[in-house]
């Protein structure tokens, strides 16, 4: 299969501006007849779904969620890029493309993140209209500070709840068009299945989550916005209901799965405390702008953190990343810490945390200044673990936050089905093999509000209006197979409870496809999984029916989706053979532990393809040729 | 660490609830409220029993999912946190926890704990927002905002959406989420277009979803998880009168 990225002509900081100029249009009085469907409403569905109803297409939004608001977008916290240069500290498209480039170590597509740059001074001009409160300095303009990987201060920010601040924005946003009748929100409702007709997406099943109705809906573009796959793991930082299921049955249905093997390990979140545990929280990378990451210079220390003399601390990213310090990136920082562990330095009951320490910034700036900065974090530390960190430092360990992988799509966003777009997290397309700090939330807004709207015309400008009819035999033949599955899950009537299986696949890929991994340890991994799988069908125990509200069978079917999914995540990760970015393969390593790229052979971009019940998946690549910058070895010492 | 919860249990809409009691053993006190009830529902899925239906996501007290009410008081004991912030330890060994769903003729219950929201959303629909489209923002620092009132609509803007403020009411009144959105919008230059509809369009809706009168019991205040303040509630009531008498 050969994949074109229809990336445009022309020279890398032309192509958008060309694209936009040549894009074919749908004129405004056939926008109407356009319906369009769009899963997920977290950054990117909302503002998408709200910015295609202000074109004047017919929109229907979905959530699983009570209210559109809930998306997990909203827990997100420290900030948001753009290269507005506000600090006249050097910034500017160019650099935070580079930035980028580099962040995710040369794995993504040049025009896609040259794109995302240029939009990014956008979306803040469109947040603060809507009445985002972003932080200000005393003189009323817009504060900013820095994130990992970069050496300018481009990120804006809302206290720690930035995520939570742009996604009401875009809530509001899309509010304001269903109130208007141009959109009609469909909350409580979850995608089962993809609709594909005569090669074209023209729908989807769903499941109300109150009455147990499915349904099919049918339209002229299907937009999945259903972001990344990380409780995979069962630990992470993601919301428990965030799940694989709309983008893998997609998946299932010939849209192509790239570079399922890159996660994102994030290095600040409190550490695991028990078996029982449900999540793991994340403390925000801006933490690092003040707080300087340590572990005793002793194997076995004992002391309190306090009692530790300075000159037997090691500031293990000081030392081993000077020019970046605390703000290397977060695989970077990540793999770091999860050394300075295996050598038997780790601290906390587990010997698995690191601290983060304010001390010397509460001395520099006074405890007020830090209290402004980060209040709403320390509070959350200390709800959870009952520690202050005003007084002694925070401890930490690196847990699963973001995929970069997701399914394939071109430069239009548009997957290898003709009218499957897919934006935000649930894509593949701009972070490479690492994200760095505040790029989420960049790209799920510069997907919805400023990129999607141009090229779903051109898309669309090609079809005919196909109407609600959803009575061909792709609907019959969808709803038959998403009946068929519920009833199945129900019918097992095994011992063991969903979440049973859950963490047995958390733990397996955590061990195996986590923050290093090998060939060994990944067919090990791959052999438990199958047998984890076949396991769940003959003994997991969904009770209740399909007819109304049952969070077992939601989650049976979330997890069931999982397990298929971290099979493909290991296999991927076998056969890149080479460390890029967050795939740390131990076998591919430089002389001082850093990862070895392969650039001849692995410059690439995977893209899986499934076959059938059964059958091995089959791997096609597109490859990435680097135009404007050339390849080099990622370095932040 | 032992407990004895005490659980509304109703299958539908329709149907009548009843408190039934579960014991909960093996627990430990860094165990939040909400890992807990994941035991009981795994202990009551191995005994063929529906396990017990409650909201819940982010686990991080932002999303404004979870909404119970512990003992009677929404979200539990602590100020400042949302359900899924509440540790066990933050109760004794062996106590009894009543755990009930909100309380509120516009919150209905679904099922067990969970009730409908949606009330919430239609409110917002009616007038919660800038009518900015996509693409027709000046420059972000066009317009500058003081630091202080960039802080204090943040404060406003903050809330969740979680409606502990509707539960804890006697009369089960809104008027803390509605003054939130009305005032973090009103107090930046953004919002002054609108900002006379924004609060009458925003109250008649909170009117018609049948949520009660506001008689300054600040219970709300008292519950709420983002500590939003009741001077919220003060700085509607003056955008609406002002907007009734400008319209005279």
């Amino acid at each position: 299969m050969k994949l074109d990225a229809r990336i445009p002509a022309g020279p890398l900081a032309e192509k958008w501006t060309r694209f936009k100029a040549n894009v074919r249009l749908v004129s405004p009085a056939n926008k109407r007849k356009y319906e369009v469907i769009v899963v997920g409403t977290g950054l990117a569905g909302a503002s998408a779904a709200a910015s295609l109803a202000e074109l004047g297409y017919q929109v229907k939004s979905f959530c699983f969620q009570d209210s559109p608001r809930r998306a997990h977008s909203i827990a997100a916290q420290g900030g948001i890029n753009a290269a507005k240069n506000y600090q006249n500290d050097g910034d500017s498209v160019r650099r935070l493309f580079q930035d980028t480039i580099k962040g995710g170590d040369f794995r993504s597509r040049e025009a896609n993140v040259h794109r995302l740059a240029e939009v990014s001074v956008n979306i803040i001009d469109q947040c603060v209209a809507q009445g985002v409160p972003f932080a200000r300095e005393y003189g009323g303009m817009l504060a900013n500070r820095s994130f990992g990987g970069a050496q300018v201060s481009r990120t804006f920010y809302a206290r720690g709840a930035t995520g939570q601040q742009l996604l009401l924005g875009a809530y509001q946003a899309l509010s304001r068009q269903i109130g208007l009748g141009k959109v009609t929100m469909m909350p409580r409702h979850e995608m089962l299945d993809l609709v594909v007709e005569e090669g074209q997406a023209k729908g989807i099943v769903t499941r109300h989550l109150v009455t147990g109705e499915l349904k099919t809906h049918a339209a002229d573009a299907v937009l999945l916005c259903t972001g990344g796959y990380g409780n995979a793991y069962y630990l992470s930082t993601y919301a428990r209901g965030s799940n694989v299921t709309a983008t893998w049955r997609a998946h299932r249905r010939g849209a192509l799965f790239s570079n399922p093997c890159f996660t994102q390990i994030h290095p600040t979140c409190i550490p695991v405390t028990g078996e029982y545990q449900s999540k793991l929280t994340l403390m925000s990378e801006s933490l690092r702008n003040d707080g300087r990451c340590w572990v005793p210079k002793a194997k076995g220390e004992q002391r309190a953190a306090v009692q530790i003399p300075e000159g037997e601390r090691d500031y293990f990213l000081e030392r081993m990343y000077p020019s970046y310090g605390n703000l290397a990136p977060r695989d970077i920082a990540s793999r770091a810490a999860k050394r300075v562990c295996d050598e038997g330095r780790g601290v906390g009951p587990t010997g698995l945390g690191v601290y983060l320490d304010f001390s010397e910034a509460i001395g520099r700036l006074g405890e007020a200044t830090v209290r402004e900065r980060y209040a709403n974090l320390f509070a959350m530390y200390h709800e959870i673990t009952g520690e202050s960190a005003y007084e002694s430092p925070m401890r930490i360990f690196p847990a699963v936050h973001y995929t970069m992988g997701g399914l394939w799509v071109d430069y239009h966003l548009m997957s290898n089905i003709p009218g499957l777009f897919v934006l935000g997290e649930a894509n593949f397309s701009d972070h490479g093999a690492n994200r760095l700090g505040a790029s989420a939330l960049m790209q799920g807004l510069a997907d919805g509000y400023f990129v999607l709207p141009y090229t779903i015309g051109d898309y669309l400008s090609q079809q005919k209006p196909r109407g609600e009819k959803t009575d061909g035999p792709a609907f019959q033949e969808a709803m038959g197979a998403t009946q068929a599955r519920t009833k199945k899950l129900l019918g097992v009537n095994g011992r063991k409870p969903v979440s049973e299986f859950h963490r047995k696949l958390g733990k397996t890929l955590w061990d195996t496809c986590g923050m290093s991994r090998t060939k060994k340890g990944l067919e090990e991994g791959l052999a438990i999984l199958g047998g984890l799988r076949e396991e769940f069908w003959k003994d997991v125990k969904v009770p209740g029916s399909g007819a109304d509200l049952n969070q077992s069978l939601e989650k049976a079917g979330r997890v069931a989706d999982f397990l298929e999914l971290g099979e493909l995540m290991c296999r991927d990760a076998l056969e890149r053979e080479e460390s890029c970015g967050c795939h740390f393969r131990e076998e591919h390593q430089t002389s001082d532990g850093e990862c070895a790229r392969k650039d001849a052979e692995h410059s690439y971009v995977s893209a899986w393809e499934f076959k059938g019940e059964g059958k091995s998946e089959v791997r096609h690549t597109e490859p990435l040729s680097f135009e404007e910058l050339a390849l080099a070895t990622r370095s932040y010492k | 660490m032992k407990l004895h919860l005490r659980v509304w249990r109703q299958q539908s809409r329709q149907s009548e609830g009843s408190f039934v009691t579960y014991e909960a053993d093996g627990l430990t006190p860094n165990m939040s409220f909400l890992e807990m009830l994941d035991v009981v529902n795994d202990r009551l899925t191995k005994e063929g029993q529906e396990p017990i239906a409650f909201e819940h996501d982010c686990r991080e007290g932002i999303c404004g999912s979870c909404a119970m009410a512990i003992n009677g008081e929404p979200h539990g004991p602590n100020a400042g946190a949302t359900t899924c912030q509440v540790y066990l330890r933050s109760f004794r060994d062996g106590q009894t926890l009543t755990v009930e769903p909100w309380r509120a003729k516009a919150f209905p219950v679904i099922k067990d704990l969970v009730a409908d929201r949606s009330a919430f959303d239609r409110i917002i629909q009616s007038g919660g927002f800038v009518s900015v489209g996509t693409g027709q923002a000046p420059d972000a620092n066009a317009i500058p905002i003081g630091k202080g009132i960039a802080e204090k609509a943040f404060d406003a803007a903050h809330c969740i959406g979680c409606g502990a403020c509707v539960a804890a009411c006697r009369n089960s009144s809104a008027m803390l989420f509605v003054a939130a959105k009305v005032s973090h919008l009103g107090l930046l230059p953004q919002g002054q277009t609108e900002r006379k509809q924004r609060v009458q369009k925003m109250v008649a809706a909170m009117d018609a979803e049948g949520f009660g009168n506001c008689s300054n019991q600040y219970a709300c205040e008292a519950v709420c998880p983002k500590e939003i303040s009741v001077e919220m509630i003060a700085r509607m009531n003056r955008d609406y009168a002002g907007a009734v008498v400008d319209q005279i």
